[in-house]
């Protein structure tokens, strides 16, 4: 199956310049303190004419997308986001990328996420380091290009440049090492022709180079999961082009249509250019 | 680990040390409009922050401060949370003791407990002539665990942030005061006929934890090692924290101050709420990493555990759910999924020799309880 590659975060990220806060004035303190006026952010004008220049972006209902996450994180740098679509992923007009902005982190698109039919739905959780008292953003572009935006203002700060994990040492020990597995519910499938979810963990510190080392005076590299790849069968699933703002040891759940038996395949990049694969063989239970 | 037993340190009681308890009853206390100090021994005050949350409404005031007196100086343990709290301690310090402050010990890098620091960087003030006292230095030394710098480093800012957002108050990155001084296992101070030894933990409630014990009195300040009537806020190993209370029990104390709450003078047992609450969320959010439920789900159904009756549940328990979950969520292999063989993982290009060069340093978390 041919599948355009994801745009590059990265070459988006030094267009966009690296958001700062230092330059706020008082109205944008104030803003940042209630979140009011979710279309007003700079940061956000500049994403948003980045990545789709003048096109029109349609509040979602929350009946075709929504974004849940947790109003005040509990631990900025391990907050849960669930983006939810309802529309099925066959047929005619389906959702075929996601995009994750995070206004006020320092790289605010945080991934871009690619689905194909055979995801079966174009859902994804993962979790997510947040900086500053921020507007999340979810953005589905459907398949006849309509995009629909969920948005959610979210209370935490310093994510991004805590210090990744207890012990960087032992982090990277275990770098590249990956879980993977599939959650089937019989119940909620009786006729067994649903979509099925699998998590993917991977072990990584997902440094975002913004924590400096005390004793060197220099800041930790920045060594980041930057690409995902997973197919069933040999065909592609699903794909993200993704950045530091996934928190450390980064986890995906997803969907796929497990049609027959199959190998179910992950393949990760990060910004290293290390590779690393996992993989399970997974047939429906009859 | 060997150090960990060093820090026991058996007393022999004198005069002055069995007097302790009576003395502590009949404490002086200093009291002015909204800073309390209160000599809990003789030479050890203490002032209790609010058990709430760092925020505007209590002016920040929310972490124990304290301070030991010897005879030669003062050791200052901890500045609270903004420069206002920090320069009220001084006063306090400055009305208790005409001596000059020599140390100011930070226990951990978290804002309620440090942003008072600026208060203490200025001279002490000119000191009395007196031959029999040996010279200090004319500003005090900070000193902090050794990981203490780094993880001050990579959250200053934000701190910074948070002043200005919720207190109006304008900092600048000069005002966050570093450890001139850094603790790597244990380290003692002398405040003339007085010792204090600092300990430095493995991860526990943060990565840089430091307990200061005064030996004349038996007086653990445990820093935030120790909750009492406030929700244990976990910000680095459950597991590890749970091996540090294991090694804190062996402990000679009289009095424990601990970084919030009141103060106990019944060592342990002052500790057993707080080890039931954390032992409670280890069983339970082990239970749904197998179970598996989400981190989502976790978060939403453990329920806080423990005898307490514990304050601020709402604002830290989640929190300490999420810490924990993925913490534990790689502790080892869940059960294989019906239906799903057993994954195979390999690293195409592992990491270079280079990066996997260097062992970790064994801690309390490598135990498994």
């Amino acid at each position: 199956m041919k599948h355009d590659s994801p745009p590059s975060i990265a070459a988006r990220r030094s267009a966009l310049g690296v958001a700062l806060l230092a330059g706020l004035g008082p109205s944008a303190w104030a803003q940042l303190k209630t979140g009011e006026n979710p279309e007003a952010n700079p940061i956000w004008q500049k994403v948003r004419a980045n990545l789709f220049q003048s096109r029109p972006i349609i509040a979602a209902a929350a009946d075709m997308l929504s974004l849940d996450a947790p109003v005040r994180a509990d631990d900025a740098a391990v907050v849960p986001i669930a983006i939810r679509t309802r529309a099925p992923q066959t047929g005619g007009k389906r959702i075929d990328k996601v995009y994750l902005v995070i206004d006020n982190n320092p790289s605010p698109i945080s991934a871009i996420f690619q689905f194909t039919p055979l995801a079966g739905r174009a859902d994804i959780e993962t979790r997510v380091r947040i900086d500053e008292y921020t507007h999340v953003r979810a953005i589905a572009e459907t398949s006849d290009g309509q995009l629909l935006m969920a948005t959610r203002f979210l209370k935490a700060a310093g994510g991004c440049s805590a210090p990744p994990g207890k012990d960087a040492q032992a982090a990277l020990a275990t770098l590249g090492r990956m879980k993977f597995r599939v959650e089937t519910d019989p119940a909620a499938d009786p006729k067994g022709d649903r979509p099925v979810l699998a998590q993917l963990m991977i072990s990584h510190p997902n440094n975002s180079g913004l924590a400096m080392d005390q004793v060197s005076r220099l800041f930790t590299p920045a060594h980041f999961v930057r690409q995902l790849r997973v197919t069933y069968g040999g065909e592609l699933v699903m794909s993200a082009d993704v950045d530091f703002s996934i928190s450390e040891n980064p986890n995906f759940r997803f969907y796929f249509l497990p049609k027959g038996g199959g190998e179910l395949k992950a393949e990760v990049i990060d910004s290293n250019d290390l590779k690393f694969e996992t993989a399970l063989s997974y047939r429906r239970p009859d | 680990m060997a150090s960990v037993a060093s820090v026991v340190v058996k007393v022999a009681l004198s005069g002055l040390i069995a007097c302790a308890c009576a003395c502590a009853k009949a404490a002086t206390t200093t009291e002015t409009e909204t800073f309390r100090v209160d000599e809990i021994k003789p030479g050890v005050f203490v002032h209790l922050g609010a058990i709430e949350d760092w925020e505007p409404a209590n002016g920040g005031d929310v972490a124990n401060l304290g301070f030991v007196v010897g005879r030669r100086c003062v050791a200052v343990i901890d500045t609270g949370g903004t420069p206002a709290i920090g320069q009220a301690l001084r006063a306090a310090i400055e009305r208790a003791t005409p001596l000059p402050i020599c140390y100011v010990i930070l226990t951990h890098a978290h804002p309620d407990h440090l942003l008072g620091s600026v208060a203490f960087v200025a001279p002490n003030r000119a000191q009395p002539a007196s031959a029999s006292l040996p010279a200090t230095t004319p500003v005090p030394v900070f000193v902090a665990s050794a990981r203490y710098p780094r993880t001050l480093t990579a959250r200053a800012p934000f701190y910074l942030n948070a002043l200005k957002r919720d207190f109006g108050i304008a900092l600048t990155p000069a005002d966050i005061v570093y450890p001139s001084v850094t603790v790597d296992k244990t380290l003692t101070l002398d405040l003339g006929d007085r010792t204090l030894t600092l300990q430095a933990w493995p991860t526990a409630h943060t990565d840089n934890d430091l307990t200061v014990y005064d030996t004349l009195t038996r007086t653990l300040f445990a820093s935030d090692l120790l909750f009492v009537s406030h929700l244990p806020a976990l910000d680095g190993s459950l597991r590890g924290w749970l091996g540090v209370m294991a090694d804190l029990r062996r402990l000679d104390v009289a009095s424990v101050v601990p970084g919030h709450g009141a103060v106990g003078n019944d060592w342990p047992v002052t500790m057993n709420a707080q080890a039931a609450y954390l032992n409670g969320l280890l069983g339970d959010t082990r239970a749904a990493v197998r179970a598996p439920l989400t981190i989502q789900q976790a978060i939403d159904r453990i329920p806080v555990g423990g005898p307490a009756n514990w304050r601020l549940t709402d604002r830290f328990h989640r929190r300490n759910v999420t810490s924990a979950f993925v913490e534990l969520e790689w502790e080892d292999e869940p059960p294989p999924t019906a239906g799903a063989a057993p994954a195979k993982a390999a690293a195409q290009s592992p990491p270079s020799p280079s990066s996997r060069g260097t062992s970790a340093v064994p801690t309390r978390s490598d135990r498994t309880p």
